[in-house]
């Protein structure tokens, strides 16, 4: 195979078949050191098609460069590192296996240059993801995994459906701009919406993430939604569907984070939130809105991860998963409490942080074009990340009551992940250009104004007041909020046995005629057949007696003259 | 909110107020700064003085009570999917 045919993904599935046969520091060596391999990889890609291969009738192109990839394969190969690294200790190399397969997936989507490949790769992900999942061990674990897999190979039979459509009508696979026009644009935006945790289907990410295991729920916060994410700035940028899905997002992610006890869970609901703001940016549509997009995707998988790693301490730590169960933890854990209040200024776009340089050139995008709306939610939503992530969450678990709970801090390579990922936050937020240099298009944009910060600072500090004035409104309870979701889990279940009842009285019918109809064949069949056990020749019905071998021999001739004669005539 | 006992700095009630007074003072700079700092408005209200700290504010008020009205339908205790498990 020519050099130019192989994807830097390639590395990591490599990676991923090694882990398992490697034992102790060659795996730890395996584990650290591909994504950082990769990473070198990635910035090897020049622009443009590498090279093509010709399978079917196909030009498959499995390496596309452009800035816009390698702006993605880049942080996705980054997250593998500091992912890795923050696993490597404590997660089974079953998971770590899946979890970089996982990473190829995201990375070869980055680069794919053709329906096809990106196809394989997004399934890819969609596998081995669920492997992550089913990590976590427990009987939960296991069923939200076969939920998820459930719908996200549903999602891939609609992107498939999507694509077939485009090729048949275009005859091309390439990966070209378009617009949700005809039933198969429709079908691929559906399926990569799916994937990025939209409307109606997004109770997916919120019922399995948080299943998984600690160190298994950093690995997913980061790859599935961000690559959908990529493949709409591919496909439909400028799709204006796209405006009313993100706002729908952003605000669906942050009622749902405040209802939300679990942590991971309120983590996950700020998952959608937040690429809900890029999934609008896509729409909006223009050069700043996708350099937007794209920024705030690199920026959000840092501190989210980030986030899910302190949860994931906590969780390892105490065992314990709910704010109403935790509190007072800063006392004994103050690198994670630092990190994870970091990771929370950033999500919620305070000045000095990636959040605030990355998500303003969303809200900067929408006021070009005069979209007061979609710029007054955007607002608005900025203020509700505070509230939901950027303080209830650190609050809950770390400060609110004491919990009496004294955990050690994070384990040392769990750190030493938080404090790289914490330190990526600041420099990015401090040093905006080093980010804006790489985005797909030039950045004519100035984050730091006196006036954009100080307006940003009004805006979050009045949303932190209203926190803890409204603090008695918030007190956690041992609940859960019923989402979509209720619809497969309890709704589907229901109707079924609704209709099983509502059938009864058809399967008694059935029932009786069964029993009827057995009865005529007993009947039948010891009038005729008799009664095979009993010796008595008298006894016997008329098929089941012994005949004289004469009489068959008798029967036999009558049978080949009356053959010849029919024959004859 | 607190625990007394175990004599943390940011635990005693004294140390909470500090913050309190400190907080409310930099909410109060925040809006009072403006008078010196131009806010560029790009839809004539978001320039208006205290425009940000209003609409913070208000907005979370808002998000919290539609999520509390929401939590009456939506809210069902942990278990409440798991019952159905031990059921089949």
């Amino acid at each position: 195979m020519m050099p130019e045919l192989i994807s830097p993904a390639l590395i990591m599935v490599a990676a991923a078949l090694v882990i398992g046969p490697a034992r102790g520091y060659l795996r730890t060596a395996v584990v650290l050191l591909a994504p950082l391999l990769t990473l070198w990889a990635v910035w090897q890609v020049p622009d443009g098609v590498q090279d093509s291969v010709r399978f079917l009738s196909y030009q498959i192109e499995p390496v596309e460069g452009s800035p816009l990839r390698r702006l993605f394969a880049t942080i996705f190969a980054l997250m593998a590192f500091v992912g890795g690294l923050y696993s490597f200790r404590l997660a089974r190399w079953q998971e770590l296996a899946a979890a970089y397969f996982y990473a190829a997936g995201a990375i070869g989507v980055s680069f794919a240059g053709d329906l096809i490949s990106l196809f394989v790769y997004w399934e890819l992900m969609a596998l081995f993801s669920t492997v992550v999942v089913w990590s976590g061990g427990t009987p939960a674990a296991r069923a939200a995994g076969i939920r998820y897999a459930i719908l996200h190979l549903l999602g891939g039979v609609v992107l498939k459906v999507g694509i077939e459509g485009v090729v048949v009508s275009t005859g091309s696979i390439q990966i070209t701009p378009m617009l949700a026009q005809d039933f198969s644009s429709w079908m691929i935006l559906c399926g990569i919406l799916i994937n990025a945790a939209a409307p109606p289907l997004s109770a997916w990410l919120a019922d399995a993430y948080p299943e998984s295991s600690p160190t298994g729920s950093v690995f997913l916060s980061a790859f599935t939604t961000k690559t959908a994410v990529l493949a709409l700035i591919l496909l439909f940028p400028g799709e204006p569907v796209l405006i009313g899905v993100g706002l729908f997002m952003v605000i669906y992610g942050i009622i749902y984070a405040l209802l939300e006890n679990d942590i991971r869970r309120i983590l996950a609901y700020s998952v959608v939130n937040q690429v809900g703001f890029m999934v609008c940016a896509v729409g909006i549509g223009t050069q700043l809105a996708l350099n937007g997009a794209a920024a705030h995707a690199f920026a959000h998988i840092i501190y989210k991860a980030l986030l899910f790693m302190s949860a994931g301490v906590v969780i390892y730590r105490t065992g314990k998963n709910r704010c109403s169960e935790l509190g007072g933890l800063f006392r004994t854990m103050p690198i994670t409490t630092i990190c994870c209040i970091i990771g929370a200024l950033s999500i919620s776009s305070f000045p000095l942080t990636s959040g605030f340089t990355t998500k303003s050139l969303i809200s900067q995008a929408a006021a070009n074009e005069g979209l007061v709306w979609v710029y007054m939610l955007l607002t608005a939503a900025s203020a509700g990340v505070f509230l939901h992530a950027g303080i209830k969450f650190p609050w809950f678990v770390f400060f609110q009551k004491d919990s009496g709970l004294r955990p050690r801090d994070a384990p040392w390579n769990m750190a030493l992940a938080m404090i790289i990922f914490s330190a990526l936050c600041l420099l990015l937020g401090i040093f905006p250009e080093w980010l804006y240099r790489f985005l797909p298009y030039p950045v004519d944009y100035v984050a730091y104004t006196p006036g954009k910060v100080l307006f940003y600072l009004q805006l979050l500090l009045f949303s932190g007041l209203a926190f803890f004035l409204l603090l008695p409104l918030m007190k956690r309870t041992e609940t859960i909020s019923l989402d979509v979701d209720w619809l497969w889990r309890r709704g589907a279940p229901a109707v079924a046995a609704w209709l099983g009842r509502l059938l009864e009285p058809i399967r008694d019918l059935g029932a009786s005629l069964g029993s009827a109809s057995q009865n005529l064949l007993r009947f039948l069949t010891a009038r005729y057949l008799g009664q095979p056990h009993t010796a008595d020749r008298e006894e016997r019905a008329v098929f089941a007696r012994s005949w004289p071998i004469g009489t068959t021999a008798l029967w036999i001739a009558i049978l080949l003259s009356a053959y010849v004669l029919i024959y004859y005539i | 909110m607190t625990d007394r006992e175990d004599g943390h700095w940011l635990t005693r009630p004294t140390s909470i107020r500090k913050l309190w007074w400190g907080f409310s003072t930099l909410l109060a700079l925040t809006v009072l700064a403006q008078l010196v700092v131009y806010v560029k408005g790009y839809f004539t209200v978001d320039g208006w003085f205290g425009f940000g700290a209003i609409y913070g504010f208000l907005c979370c008020l808002a998000m919290v009570l539609f999520a509390k009205a929401l939590g009456f339908i939506l809210k069902r205790r942990s278990d409440y999917y798991l019952e159905r498990d031990d059921d089949a």
